[in-house]
């Protein structure tokens, strides 16, 4: 009873406020009145001269087309159809010819658990990756971007599934589902878009070559004139150094910045620092041990890693095209702590589990010159040190000493078209103690399809 | 050691990120729409051009400075036609600012005001770098400009309706000395009429279409093709048969194959500035068509 009556003496009040401002519609509001609507008529001028404008530009077509020039009217039309929706395709056709003195079946990185995929590639002539890639917007809100890789083994996996949100404000960029994680600079790059045929050696050891996230990864960009973006990820940490665990939860996480911008019209760079925490639960692994086994082991335990990475490039003028040279390193800091089983598959009938603990640490530096247009040269040095590790009670079996795995390369690209790029590579790698391979690779790239992004 | 290494870079951009909330902050991809919005919105708007004359617009990356840049812009003023298709939509993506996506307001497009030209026959990359929608370089007409030029001034009037009036009478302004401008530089390039030329890319469509001056041959072969010495010396053989009177290039071009070509065919090298800041003398758009025009009749004496 009291409420309504409450309610009602606000109505009340409220009307008696709107009466009395209407009726106090004074000559200051008029003119603002006014104001808006010669604003209004302004506006609306401005059009019908636009209009006026794309009319002649409309007629300005009917002379050009009588010379022979191919022409349109002003705003193409949307073309229509049952295939007007269809995403934006592009495709990636790659292939090598290898020589390897030593047998790439034996490579290993020696100190550094093998993970299934690192293999310098096949010998003789090869098929490489072919990339497929998918993407479109889903709807006013949403983006979507698939990109799958088909094995020269007839395989197909899924590199990159994952939809977007380019419609969120305040720099704030979404993303989930599969991706390559935005840790350290190349990590996120697709391997066609490398400088070298193969990743760096730190990328091997503590990525497993490239890390990829099942989850969720959220970046925002300051709103700095000076470029700066942050970023974190979880996702379920399958992949290498982290490993399947059968668990709820989340079983990866990273966070990243990254800064950078230019200097003057000439430089650019971006500069960044990562953090990576993954859980493994018994990661498979292979490691060569005291008597030369290449033995099965099992880590079970957390593996963080942290990055820091840099790249600059620099061209006369800004004009890529001619000239330009580019520089990228990236420093990789690995601990784990857990627990190693050695011969975790019994196969020599020695398994054990020990305590483990590892801080290793990795780096490399590469740079590439474009001395004329579509020639470049490149030269990349990679160094792994096994760091300080401590087996437990597997330190007679397992603790190989101090080799520091390294590699020194060179690489000659031409690249005739945007769209075609072959390259000549030639690596001396010492991933092995006493063993040196020579490494030849001969490389094509062809991109075609929908026109790929420039990315920095 | 990490969280604190985090911190350092944040407290020093803190202090220089100064955002100039009042102004309209436009993000130009070329110089040819940095000067137009500079034309057109005076001190009222605050213009960031991604790109310089000596730059090619389409060999751009997604460069970190550019990201950051269309963070905070209201409005994008892009040439479209695809001339921007490597770096653009990256750039948007990447910022995370949604105002600038195709078909919001904050999106302008010049070529959508403009009659194209040079639209491909054959819609196939054998044919070299081809745009589907035509040549995007419609900046070497200067009734392009002031085609762009009112659609223009009615976007930033949409976006910055408390200055509405103030753009409107920029535009006037701007239109009536850009008009009175092409009646003199009509006068000045009707001796170009016909004047047969070589260009070294197949850039200069409008400026062909605007001066009437005749195509005689491209130096590169397909559009952003390398032209060969043995294609060169095809195209000396054409100039023998048919003379031209010089060979054009823009700024941001190599000089290599144009300067080939002109010692042997004994023909005039022309370097045309192609957009505002290609040479000392194209300071804006006006002085970039009084530049061009000189240029193009030293060339053909």
């Amino acid at each position: 009873m009291s409420t309504s009556y409450l309610a009602s003496a606000l109505v009340a009040s409220a009307l008696f406020a709107t009466a009395a401002s209407a009726g106090a519609a004074t000559d200051s509001e008029l003119a603002e009145i006014r104001e808006q609507l010669r604003t209004l008529k302004d506006q609306y001028e401005t059009r019908l001269r636009a209009l006026e404008n794309r009319l002649q530009a409309a007629e300005a077509t009917a002379p050009a087309a009588s010379t022979g020039v191919a022409s349109s009217t002003p705003g193409a039309s949307a073309s229509a159809g049952i295939a007007a929706f269809n995403p934006a395709i592009s495709l990636v056709l790659q292939g090598t010819y290898a020589n390897f003195s030593q047998d790439p079946t034996r490579y290993t990185l020696a100190g550094f658990a093998k993970t299934p995929d690192l293999s310098p590639g096949r010998r003789g002539l090869g098929l490489g990756e072919s990339e497929l890639a998918l993407s479109a917007n889903v709807d006013d809100r949403f983006a979507g971007n698939l990109i799958v890789s088909l094995t020269p083994e007839n395989t197909v996996s899924v590199e990159e599934a994952y939809g977007f949100m380019p419609s969120l404000p305040y720099g704030l960029v979404p993303k989930f589902g599969r991706f390559f994680s935005a840790i350290g600079y190349q990590n996120e790059q697709h391997q066609h878009g490398w400088d070298f045929v193969d990743a760096p050696l730190v990328y091997q050891a503590f990525l497993g070559g490239q890390f990829t996230h099942d989850g969720l990864q959220l970046k925002w960009v300051a709103p700095t004139d000076q470029f700066l973006e942050f970023g974190a990820e979880v996702g379920n940490g399958d992949n290498f150094p982290g490993s399947a665990r059968n668990r709820n939860g989340v079983g990866a996480g990273s966070v990243f910045v990254h800064t950078g911008g230019d200097i003057g019209t000439d430089h650019s760079w971006r500069a960044g620092l990562s953090y990576l925490q993954t859980r493994a639960d018994a990661r498979a692994g292979t490691q060569l041990d005291t008597m030369g086994n290449l033995a099965d082991v099992a880590f079970t335990g957390k593996s963080r890693t942290a990055i820091a990475d840099f790249v600059w490039k620099y061209a006369p003028n800004g004009n890529t095209g001619e000239r330009n040279f580019k520089v990228q390193g990236e420093y990789f800091w690995h601990r784990e702590r857990g627990d190693l089983t050695y011969d975790a598959s019994g196969a020599l009938g020695l398994m054990q589990a020990g305590g483990y603990a590892a801080n290793r640490n990795g780096w490399y530096l590469q740079g590439a010159w474009q001395f004329m247009p579509y020639w470049r040269a490149g030269a990349r040095y990679d160094q792994l040190n096994p760091g300080r590790r401590e087996f437990g009670t597997n330190t007679d079996l397992l603790d190989i000493g101090a080799f520091h795995p390294d590699r020194y390369t060179v690489m000659f690209d031409y690249t005739p078209s945007e769209f075609t790029r072959f390259r000549l590579q030639y690596a001396r790698s010492m991933t092995r103690p006493d063993v040196t391979d020579h490494q030849l690779f001969l490389q094509y790239i062809l991109t075609l399809g929908a026109h790929g992004a420039h990315k920095f | 050691m990490i969280p604190r290494l985090l911190f350092l870079p944040l407290i020093a951009l803190a202090c220089i990120g100064t955002p100039a909330w009042a102004m309209l902050n436009v993000f130009a991809t070329t110089p040819e729409w940095g000067a137009l919005v500079t034309e057109l919105g005076g001190d009222k708007v605050n213009v960031y051009i991604a790109t310089n004359a000596l730059q090619d617009p389409h060999h751009v990356e997604a460069k970190p400075s550019l990201v950051a840049r269309a963070r905070n812009a209201d409005l994008m003023v892009a040439t479209g036609a695809e001339l921007e298709i490597g770096w653009v939509p990256l750039v948007i993506q990447q910022a995370g600012n949604p105002k600038l996506r195709p078909g919001q307001p904050g999106y302008f497009e010049a070529t959508a005001f403009v009659p194209m030209l040079g639209k491909p026959a054959r819609l196939d990359r054998s044919e070299g770098d081809v745009h589907p929608l035509g040549d995007p370089h419609i900046q070497t007409d200067p009734r392009n400009i002031a085609r762009v030029a009112g659609p223009l001034s009615a976007k930033l009037a949409e976006l910055d309706a408390t200055n509405a009036a103030f753009y409107q009478s920029r535009y006037k302004t701007f239109d009536e000395r850009w008009r009175a401008a092409m009646v003199r530089w009509e006068q000045q390039v009707a001796p170009l009429r016909d004047v047969p030329v070589v260009v070294q890319h197949k850039g200069f469509t409008y400026l062909m279409a605007w001066t009437g001056m005749k195509e005689v041959a491209a130096l590169e072969p397909k559009p952003a093709v390398e032209p060969t010495v043995a294609y060169l010396s095809e195209v000396l053989a054409t100039l023998q048969r048919q003379p031209a009177r010089m060979v054009i290039r823009g700024a941001y071009q190599s000089d290599r194959p144009s300067r080939w070509i002109a010692e042997r065919a004994k023909i005039n090298p022309v370097v045309l500035p192609f957009t505002v800041g290609g040479d000392s003398e194209a300071r804006d758009l006006f002085s970039l068509f009084d530049d061009t025009i000189a240029r193009l009749l030293k060339g053909a004496q």
